[in-house]
């Protein structure tokens, strides 16, 4: 354990997720735009929650834990990250079990 | 607000986006619950790290369980938690993940990056996933 902790959390996240790209062609990394534009509203709404919440004490991290490096509003780096990580491995298991199962979603054109 | 009330909010104003302001709908597809339930146990992994190892700590007064110890692990399960998170982390997740994947839809139908569809899986995976 180390102020690597929460990173590595989140490098885990990503490379769990990682193979779906290759083994299921989920086709996210691929379509960079679409996922960048699907994370920066979702980045905005959790970092107000999240400068919130630790504004208000209802989290807080061990300094022994993350790197130290803050962004804005006492948010950690770490917390940041997260809100990038999460989302990309979100949208990687969704496309994932399209792509194995074929189901529809909506964004199907005449769907 | 507490953790606990924000977290429900965030609920149902994802489920808003979802069903009445994007219309995505995906409350109503098979997708996503697959999908979601596949989340959520990785999240309770994930998770379980954060808040078993006290990477991540929560105050009592703002969750239904009490503070998070100093120095040992908080409840594995009862005292409002699951897997040492918070119950309210579960709110959390989902509305993070709703609206992360209302969103990726929604641009899709707008028609950003639609194509490549995902799939299909390549052979050597397919027999084990038994492709429809």
């Amino acid at each position: 354990m180390s102020q690597f902790a929460y990173l590595s959390v989140l490098a885990g996240c990503l490379l769990g997720t990682a193979w779906l790209e290759f083994f299921l062609r989920t086709r996210v990394y691929q379509r960079a735009i679409r996922l960048v534009l699907t994370i920066i509203p979702v980045l905005i709404v959790f970092s107000i929650w999240d400068a919130y919440a630790i504004a208000q004490g209802h989290w807080n991290f061990d300094s022994r834990y993350i790197t130290g490096i803050t962004v804005f509003a006492d948010i950690p780096l770490d917390e940041i990250l997260f809100f990038i990580v999460i989302p990309i491995c979100a949208v990687l298991s969704f496309e994932a079990v399209r792509s194995a199962r074929n189901w529809n979603a909506g964004d199907e054109i005449g769907k | 607000m507490t953790y606990t009330q924000i977290a429900l909010l965030s609920v149902l104003i994802a489920a808003t986006a979802d069903l009445f302001i994007f219309k995505t709908k995906l409350l109503t597809r098979r997708v996503f619950w697959v999908s979601y339930s596949i989340v959520i146990f990785f999240q309770l992994v994930t998770n379980g790290i954060l808040t078993g190892f006290g990477i991540v700590k929560y105050d009592g007064e703002a969750i239904i369980g009490s503070s998070s110890p100093q120095d040992t692990a908080p409840a594995i399960l009862g005292d409002g938690r699951i897997m040492f998170a918070p119950v309210e982390d579960l709110f959390f997740g989902f509305s993070l993940v709703l609206l992360t994947l209302v969103l990726w839809v929604w641009l899709g139908r707008v028609g950003i990056q639609r194509d490549p569809r995902s799939g299909p899986p390549r052979k050597s995976v397919q027999k084990i996933l038994r492709v429809e």
